[in-house]
């Protein structure tokens, strides 16, 4: 193993800063993905299931490629959010952050669902009668019980962002400071000769975020069980 | 007052209530399965009728005739659910203002909320829990309360904890109150009104003292469950005895217990099982009560035994006897006779205050 120099630091916080972006962006969007999937009627809910999937079956470089596509300079997507807000996904961190988010996507909105489908219908039923509104409802008994899931869903989002390297590498490529995560970091220095003790470290590195991100989540979870004395 | 009248489709039949409740607690009593559950939670807006109409008050809840269907938030029920339905991540006193806090002082006081306020629904017991649960419902300023079984998950000791609660709500409030149960102690200490139910019709409907003295009700409520409700003074208690005077204008009953402070009213209800007729006023005999009564209708059951309807004053009474005896004693109509009551047949649970 070897000390993580300046490049290789720069790497482990753009990881961070890469999947917590995403997190961050894909888990509203995800529980309203879910909430649709879960309590949702509507018609072509089972061809937006597969939508909402599609990340979690196709080969990641296809997921890239076809991000590539709609969110290149030249692409739809790419230039209108270019245009309307400013924002350049090609061969930015901005990108990375994007492949990281809808690879993850997938993982966050089957735990969340997973967690509505839980949530008894009884004490909604509880609320409605005394006299709640469904967004009353919703933001007091539906979203404090599935609190749990959604941390869980966050959580795999963020272990999934930070490990994302196929749709990251097609997409945005890979470059030092911008797109170079720990994945692809670890990937450029296996392709150095000698640099392998290097990727060692970087490799204890990601280990280490990863096994903290699931320990905090699980202390959240304790903490929100314990909350109703259900431990 | 409740007005319903509603026909809803149910996988297994079709139930088809139409009653009237007014003021006080009108008992829902039936078999599981009668479609109990399945009427309240159409009062609440929680299942939807095919047709019908619902009025409380002079408020119309639902009417498929005229296409108003309130949403549940809307229609103003207080629902107290058998299984409490408490938010489980709420404190107690956050799920009491849930619904707002109408009376809140009160309602605590009454309920003896107070020192529950900060714990958590998890480390209630079961009748903290429905008392918890019958505060929140209070405390939203409901039209009428709907309480399903909420008290059928709780033990005998448990459930004397609460029945004076709810025997004082219904004698403090002018709130309608629907209670469903199927635990006719229960019933006749509480409802000032009692509807039948079987397989989704209403089989009776009426003041409850009416319906359970009427010899034809016995039918429809098993045999175990028939029985009478008396209401009466309480005049004295013997506490070398341990026995009580009830007096009513049909006479005087001697029950074991104290059943409240002098001058209060109580109510007993005597199981037709524990009614026996005699045609001559016995002497000597272990049994205290023996009141003259009159005969005031005789129904066949399905199986040897006879109801006989009495009334004393102008309290009711219900005897059940085989169809021999009563063929023996040749039981009819408007005959006076004398009814005997043993004391100790008059359980605890019997017993209520009004």
């Amino acid at each position: 193993m070897e000390g993580l120099g300046p490049e290789e630091w720069q790497a482990v916080w753009l990881s961070v800063r890469v999947a917590a972006t995403a997190t961050l962006i894909s888990v509203p969007l995800a529980l309203l993905a879910a909430l649709a999937l879960a309590r949702g009627r509507f018609p072509g809910r089972w061809a937006f299931n597969i939508l909402v999937h599609l990340p979690l079956i196709m080969p990641p470089v296809v997921t890239g490629y076809l991000l590539l596509l709609a969110f290149g300079r030249k692409g739809p997507l790419g230039a209108f959010f270019d245009e309307v807000f400013g924002l350049v996904f090609a061969f930015r961190w901005t990108g990375a952050a994007l492949a990281a988010g809808v690879m993850g996507f997938p993982l966050v909105v089957r735990a969340i669902r997973l967690a509505i489908e839980a949530v008894d219908p009884k004490f909604e039923e509880a609320a409605a009668t005394l006299g709640a509104s469904r967004w009353r409802i919703f933001s007091t008994v539906t979203l404090p019980m599935i609190l749990p899931g959604i941390l869980a869903g966050a959580i795999l989002g963020f272990a999934k962002g930070l490990g994302e390297f196929g749709a990251t590498i097609t997409f945005v490529s890979n470059i030092p400071g911008q797109t170079r995560t720990l994945p692809l970091a670890i990937d450029a220095a296996l392709d150095v000769p000698g640099a392998e003790p290097l990727a060692l470290s970087l490799a204890v590195v990601s280990v280490v975020l990863a096994a903290a991100a699931l320990g905090l989540s699980e202390w959240l979870a304790r903490r929100s069980l314990k909350k109703t004395g259900a431990l | 007052m409740l007005s319903v009248d509603l026909r809803i489709e149910l996988p297994d039949f079709t139930a088809e209530a139409a009653f009237e409740a007014p003021a006080g607690v009108t008992a829902v009593f039936g078999r599981s399965g009668a479609g109990k559950t399945t009427l309240i939670n159409a009062l609440a807006g929680l299942v939807r009728p095919a047709s019908g109409r619902i009025e409380v008050g002079g408020t119309v809840l639902f009417d498929a005739a005229k296409g108003i269907d309130l949403d549940v938030q809307a229609r103003k029920v207080g629902y107290v659910f058998q299984d409490g339905r408490l938010f489980p991540h709420m404190t107690v006193a956050r799920n009491l203002v849930y619904g707002g806090s109408v009376d809140a002082e009160r309602v605590i006081a009454m309920l003896g909320l107070g020192p529950l306020l900060q714990r958590m629904p998890a480390t209630l017991s079961g009748g903290e829990r429905q008392r918890v649960a019958l505060g929140r419902a209070l405390m939203s300023g409901p039209r009428i309360l709907l309480m399903d079984e909420p008290l059928s998950a709780l033990d005998a000791e448990r459930k004397e904890e609460i029945l004076p609660y709810l025997e004082r709500l219904r004698d403090e409030t002018k709130l309608p109150i629907l209670y469903v149960s199927h635990d006719m102690s229960e019933v006749a200490r509480l409802a000032t009104t009692l509807v039948i139910l079987d397989r989704g019709r209403v089989l009776r409907a009426g003041p409850v003292a009416e319906v359970l003295s009427d010899p034809a009700s016995v039918r429809s409520l098993g045999v175990r469950e028939a029985g009478a409700v008396i209401t009466g003074t309480v005049e004295s208690y013997d506490a070398t005895d341990d026995l009580s005077r009830l007096v009513f204008d049909g006479g005087v009953l001697i029950l074991p217990c104290r059943l409240g402070p002098e001058g209060t009213t109580a109510r007993v209800r005597v199981a037709a099982s524990d009614v026996i007729l005699v045609r001559t006023a016995p002497k000597e005999i272990s049994a205290l009560n023996v009141l003259p009564v009159k005969i005031t209708g005789l129904a066949q059951g399905k199986g040897p035994g006879v109801a006989v309807g009495l009334e004393a004053g102008s309290g009711r009474l219900l005897a059940r006897v085989t169809r021999r005896s009563a063929a023996a004693l040749e039981l009819k109509e408007g005959q006076e006779i004398f009814a005997i009551i043993k004391a100790t047949a008059v359980a605890r649970r019997d017993i209520g205050h009004s």
